[in-house]
């Protein structure tokens, strides 16, 4: 496939000065522009098929689904009356909501308050590791990033055992516990590649000796922070919500997240109900992908900062 | 002497919390782990003796471990290979400036937004393994369009099922490696560009020569973060097929063996699967760490 190399974007000098032939080569270059064009909006299609499926099925009731005309819209809509007085689309959506509408509740209670405490501590250590060079500072770092790395499989027995020995509960806060302290990693590192990135002078503004940093980071560094926060918040707020390990090896159906709800509801409905569980599966997604939708900048820069580097 | 605690002092004691409890969640778990799985605690009952490597010797003379080891590789080599080439050729794609690139960006993005369970959903249905009439799912779309030979048992089909799996990881995540290889083009200066072509390079030899080098780093980034997410996959397996033989990775054993209270045996897998985890994470987190010294 031919190159399009100038653009928009990019305008190349060379492009100034219409030389013979350039007419074959424009025609060319439409072409193959052409060609992308239709080959991202193929992609787009393919990526978008399991969100058409999603919505598609979840607004089909049971008696309406038929293999044949799975790819199908709905034979009969929510709204129109369904036949001999059965379910319409909206018992599944009703089937769904009934299921996960408790643990949507719990699940804010576990995810907003692992976001905020985590990005708070993950602030301070990124002040101190990015401004305050103590000796073994770097190591300190590497180390403390590791842990974002660990299966976290490598720590699920000895911590399911560890909870047992507490007494801790199968529920909300045990995961709130876990999910902050292994949220610290990312936080930490996000904050430190943010603080790293802010001019010295401006926090420098009061000279630090010691105990004058505590100020320093209370009254000016945190009010400068609200970049770094709105990625750790988003980044701790969807990998809780998404969480499935540890609420799986950790609470229980009654008392846990909206993961294990919802798999209860998809896994339950082997046999017949696909509709409620995928009304359940857009249910549990929905803030989540209202946050990746109202913040979606941010929450590219906390999957950049993902990658180590800043 | 009063001078060094007034400079270390605070600094530590806003991270002594962090370092304290990643000391005992990170690395005193994964030393009683470790730990366990040197033990004979194989029930409810505590741990009599020390047994050494025995455990790790039985896990790996047993085919049912092989057999996850085998499940796992199929598995990472397609996921990777997949999430690099679409987040590849999707980043190359918007690069060259695309009318509402930020739609198409958007787009391909957002299935990194839902959880795997939520997504196992729609896949279990998508990858359902009834053919001919009876055929839903993808394989019904094969049907439709007169590709009736590509319809297939996917992760039900011994062997490659497991690549059928990466299906959904895939769709999960080509769209942040897209965004990694996106930035990483953005970072190239255009004077290289200009200064390759101004040489008379071809396209071949400016992406051979200029473009493909200044990409490494981030390709580099992009298949660690990738592989090592591939080794834990566990979330999306139990959604589309529960903890089940065909699909059965090191993590879904590990919970067959932790459910089933065999602890020693939980702790061997999980101690395997940190070790894998740690060949590819520690060089990496060393290099990094080194090449940013070098910056500064």
């Amino acid at each position: 496939m031919s190159v399009v190399t100038e653009t928009k974007k990019k305008p190349n000098v060379s492009r100034n000065t219409e030389m013979p032939g350039q007419s074959a080569l424009k025609t060319r270059k439409r072409l193959s522009r052409t060609v992308k064009y239709v080959l991202l909006v193929l992609f787009l299609i393919v990526v978008l098929m399991p969100v058409y499926v999603l919505i598609v099925t979840s607004l089909k009731p049971p008696q309406d689904v038929n293999p044949a005309t799975s790819w199908g819209l709905p034979v009969r809509w929510p709204w129109e009356p369904a036949l001999e007085g059965g379910p319409t689309g909206f018992d599944n959506w009703a089937l769904a909501w009934n299921a996960l509408s408790a643990s949507i509740g719990r699940t804010f209670l576990l995810a907003v308050p692992a976001a905020l405490i985590a990005s708070f501590l993950g602030a301070m250590n990124g002040f101190v590791l990015a401004r305050w060079r103590f000796p073994y500072a770097d190591i300190v770092f590497t180390v403390i990033l590791f842990g974002m790395f660990i299966p976290y499989q490598a720590i699920m027995t000895p911590l399911v055992q560890m909870k047992t020995t507490l007494g801790l509960p199968s529920d909300i806060s045990t995961l709130l516990i876990v999910h902050v302290i292994y949220g610290l990693p990312i936080c930490t590192l996000i904050f430190r590649n943010y603080y790293a990135s802010i001019p010295h002078e401006l926090m420098e503004a009061s000279r630090m000796d010691g105990a004058g940093m505590l100020r320093t980071f209370g009254s000016i560094v945190l009010p400068l922070s609200l970049p770094g926060f709105v990625v750790t918040i988003i980044w701790q707020f969807t990998s809780a919500w998404n969480d499935f390990l540890f609420a799986l090896f950790l609470s229980n159906q009654n008392e846990g997240p909206v993961s294990l709800s919802l798999n209860n509801l998809a896994q339950g409905a082997q046999l017949a109900n696909y509709g409620a569980a995928m009304a359940g599966a857009l249910l549990a997604s929905l803030p989540t992908l209202i946050v990746y939708i109202v913040l979606g900048k941010y929450f590219v820069g906390g999957l950049m900062s993902g990658s180590v580097k800043s | 002497m009063n001078k060094g605690y007034r400079n270390w002092g605070p600094p530590l004691l806003l991270i002594a919390p962090t370092i304290i409890v990643i000391g005992i969640f990170v690395y005193g778990l994964i030393g009683a782990n470790i730990s366990v799985s040197l033990s004979n605690r194989h029930s409810l009952v505590p741990a009599t003796e020390f047994v050494g490597l025995d455990n790790y010797f039985a896990l790996f003379a047993e085919e049912r471990f092989i057999h996850s080891l085998q499940n796992l590789g199929v598995f990472t080599v397609f996921f990777i290979v997949g999430t690099m080439l679409f987040g590849f050729i999707w980043a190359w794609m918007l690069d060259k400036g695309v009318t509402a690139e930020g739609v198409f960006r958007s787009v391909f993005l957002f299935p990194m937004a839902i959880s795997f369970v939520a997504s196992g959903v729609v896949w279990r249905w998508l990858l359902n393994s009834a053919e001919g009439d009876r055929a839903s799912g993808l394989n019904r779309i094969f049907e439709i369009m007169g590709l009736d030979f590509l319809q297939n048992a996917w992760w039900s089909e011994p062997g490659w099922g497991m690549a059928a799996i990466a299906l959904p990881a895939i769709w999960q995540l080509a769209g942040y490696v897209m965004a990694l290889f996106l930035a990483g083009f953005r970072g190239i200066p255009e004077e290289l560009r200009e200064a390759a072509r101004m040489d008379g390079a071809t396209e071949w030899k400016l992406y051979r020569y200029v473009i493909f080098p200044q990409l490494s780093p981030v390709a580099l980034s992009a298949l660690i973060i990738v592989g090592h997410m591939s080794l834990k996959v566990f979330d999306l397996i139990m959604a589309i097929t529960k903890s089940i033989y065909q699909t059965e990775v090191p993590a879904t054993y590990l919970w067959v063996a932790l459910t089933a209270n065999d602890y020693a045996k939980s702790a061997t897998i999980a101690t395997i699967l940190l070790l894998f985890v740690a060949v590819l994470i520690v060089p990496y987190l060393i290099y990094t760490a080194r090449a940013e010294r070098k910056q500064r």
